[in-house]
């Protein structure tokens, strides 16, 4: 997703001067291109989050429109206040990256696991908060972003999932989510590259015979209501996964939409993480295993629900 | 209307803003009265009939817990009524304690939270810098408020990218929330503390408004530096007892007969 993402930036930067990427000393060998092509374009802001994001509000404030760049948790909890008083508040075009979601550092230790972001980033008010599920919409999301006012927090993962665009009609818009696989008897609502684990467990489904849809739940605010309650009537199952806490993110957002409108699925099942830190360390795909994120585990999950 | 007479009702109508509102922050406020009558009483380039100008100097209160100041001086020079200043702190009002932005002109940027302007600050010199934009961006900060990490971040940016069209001004007041600055988190040497992060320091008494206007003459004070103000100032100015007890009226608010006998020291001052 990262080079995608880099890649549509540098696209865009070369047409529109007022871009601007401002990383918090990361990225190596990452920007390079980039900051070849576009250096007036480009700032280092050093090992210093807070300073990082006020700057780019203050640039976002005069006109132009400012990516902040880091890993995990320092663009956005380390600096939270900042994007909470100063981006959100003023309206600035302020573009929050963080490269890592979920496990994707997960050998680097809790620091490094962004696994509250979402839910976090989402309770704030006048932001956009973006999670592609794959490189196609990493690239489609940043053109939206640029072209989206205000602040947004765009989570970025190491891993992707299949997310190629169905047919000509499959457009991306920020907060319309996207149909992935048809079925009728569950639908699983994903957020995030470990759309590639919900790609093989719908497989895994199907041999079990239970046909699940798949529904890419990109943007996590705005939350596309429509689709969730049109899915909910549709097929009465529903199940979300996100590598991330079950706590507030994609799950709670789905569980409120539903509760709120009286759509009430026949079952219900939020997948993602229940425990608390992880200072267990280990590759993405072993502690997705290890949590009960993998595609194993997540058909075994959904075959227990009283799905028929 | 002269600077000295502008910052004489600067002060007036904070202390009637804070008490009427019973709000805290009354030092404070005066504190920065002398130092807000100079910036806006001629020396800003700022337009009330065209407040959004591009070539507008920024003024940015990081010290936002001061705001009532900042909308008096904003009032006073015609961004919007005077009447309005009523309604700080009031139910239902756009005049919050903590300067804000929203539907205020004049305003550039919503503070509280301190050790945000500053940044912001930067951001804007920069984007100026990059864009060769003349305007220069002025940043008032409290001394406690330098105790915010966030704060050194932007002056260690600030000087590396030489953004020469940036002015800090340090409310140097000595005394924060709960006690003075010297036994709270001693700033100094705080001269040498900017100067050996690369700016250029000028240092002035905070209520000499001919030493203000001098220290805000030829900027930059050096080319390639960002310039730091101290402004060494006296919490609480204009009122006697006030000044006698700063640490008090941080918070206090002056009612009753407190609110008579400042609001008289303040009317009489000349």
């Amino acid at each position: 997703m990262r080079d995608h993402f880099i890649k549509r930036l540098s696209e865009l930067a070369e047409h529109d001067s007022r871009i601007m990427l401002v990383t918090g000393d990361l990225g190596f060998r990452v920007f390079d291109e980039y900051r070849r092509r576009f250096p007036e374009q480009f700032i280092n802001a050093g090992v210093a989050e807070q300073n990082m994001t006020g700057i780019a509000t203050g640039m976002a404030m005069e006109g132009r429109i400012v990516f902040t760049y880091s890993i995990a948790n320092f663009p956005t909890l380390r600096c939270l206040e900042q994007i909470r008083n100063d981006a959100c508040y003023h309206g600035a075009n302020v573009k929050v990256v963080s490269i890592g979601g979920g496990f994707s550092y997960g050998a680097l230790g809790i620091s490094h696991h962004a696994t509250e972001d979402l839910a976090i980033m989402r309770s704030l008010p006048d932001i956009t908060v973006v999670s592609p599920c794959g490189c196609w919409e990493t690239m489609e999301a940043t053109d939206a972003i640029v072209n989206t006012p205000g602040t947004c927090y765009f989570r970025l993962d190491k891993s992707a999932g299949d997310d190629a665009p169905l047919d000509k009609e499959d457009k991306f818009k920020i907060g319309k989510a996207r149909v992935l696989r048809e079925g009728n008897d569950c639908a699983i609502i994903v957020t995030g590259g470990i759309l590639e684990e919900v790609w093989q467990a719908a497989e895994l489904l199907e041999g079990r015979g239970i046909s699940a849809r798949i529904v890419s739940m990109h943007t996590i605010k705005p939350l596309d209501r429509e689709t969730i309650l049109q899915v909910c009537r549709d097929v009465g199952v529903i199940i979300t996964v996100e590598e991330h806490t079950i706590y507030g993110g994609l799950g709670g957002a789905v569980a409120e939409t539903l509760l709120d409108n009286g759509v009430l699925p026949r079952a219900f099942l939020r997948i993602g993480l229940e425990a608390g830190f992880s200072s267990i360390v280990g590759s993405q795909q072993y502690l997705r295993k290890r949590y009960g994120l993998d595609a194993e585990s997540i058909c075994n999950r959904i075959q227990a629900m009283s799905i028929h | 209307m002269d600077t000295i007479e502008l910052a004489k009702q600067i002060r007036i109508h904070a202390l009637k803003m804070t008490s009427r509102g019973g709000s805290s922050h009354i030092g404070a406020a005066l504190s920065i009265a002398d130092i807000l009558a100079v910036l806006y009483g001629g020396f800003l380039n700022v337009d009330p009939a065209n407040p959004h100008k591009p070539d507008r100097d920024r003024f940015i209160l990081s010290k936002g817990h001061a705001g009532a100041a900042v909308y008096a001086a904003l009032a006073e020079i015609g961004f919007f009524p005077v009447e309005k200043l009523n309604t700080y702190y009031q139910d239902g009002s756009d005049l919050s304690g903590h300067v804000s932005h929203k539907g205020i002109l004049g305003v550039e940027l919503s503070t509280g939270s301190l050790g945000h302007g500053l940044s912001i600050g930067v951001g804007i010199a920069l984007d100026a810098k990059l864009s060769e934009k003349t305007h220069r961006v002025f940043v008032l900060l409290s001394d406690g408020e330098c105790d915010e990490g966030s704060n050194w971040e932007a002056i260690l940016f600030a000087a590396h990218y030489k953004l020469d069209n940036l002015i800090a001004i340090i409310d140097y007041n000595k005394y924060q929330a709960l006690a003075s600055v010297a036994k709270t988190l001693d700033l100094e040497p705080f001269t040498d503390k900017w100067k050996s992060f690369g700016w250029q320091v000028r240092e002035v008494n905070g209520h000499d408004h001919a030493g203000i206007k001098n220290a805000l003459k030829d900027l930059p004070a050096n080319k390639d530096k960002p310039t730091v103000i101290i402004a060494h100032t006296i919490k609480g100015r204009g009122v006697s007892f006030m000044e006698e007890n700063a640490v008090l009226w941080h918070y206090r608010c002056a009612k009753g007969e407190e609110f008579e006998m400042a609001l008289k020291e303040l009317e009489s001052a000349s």
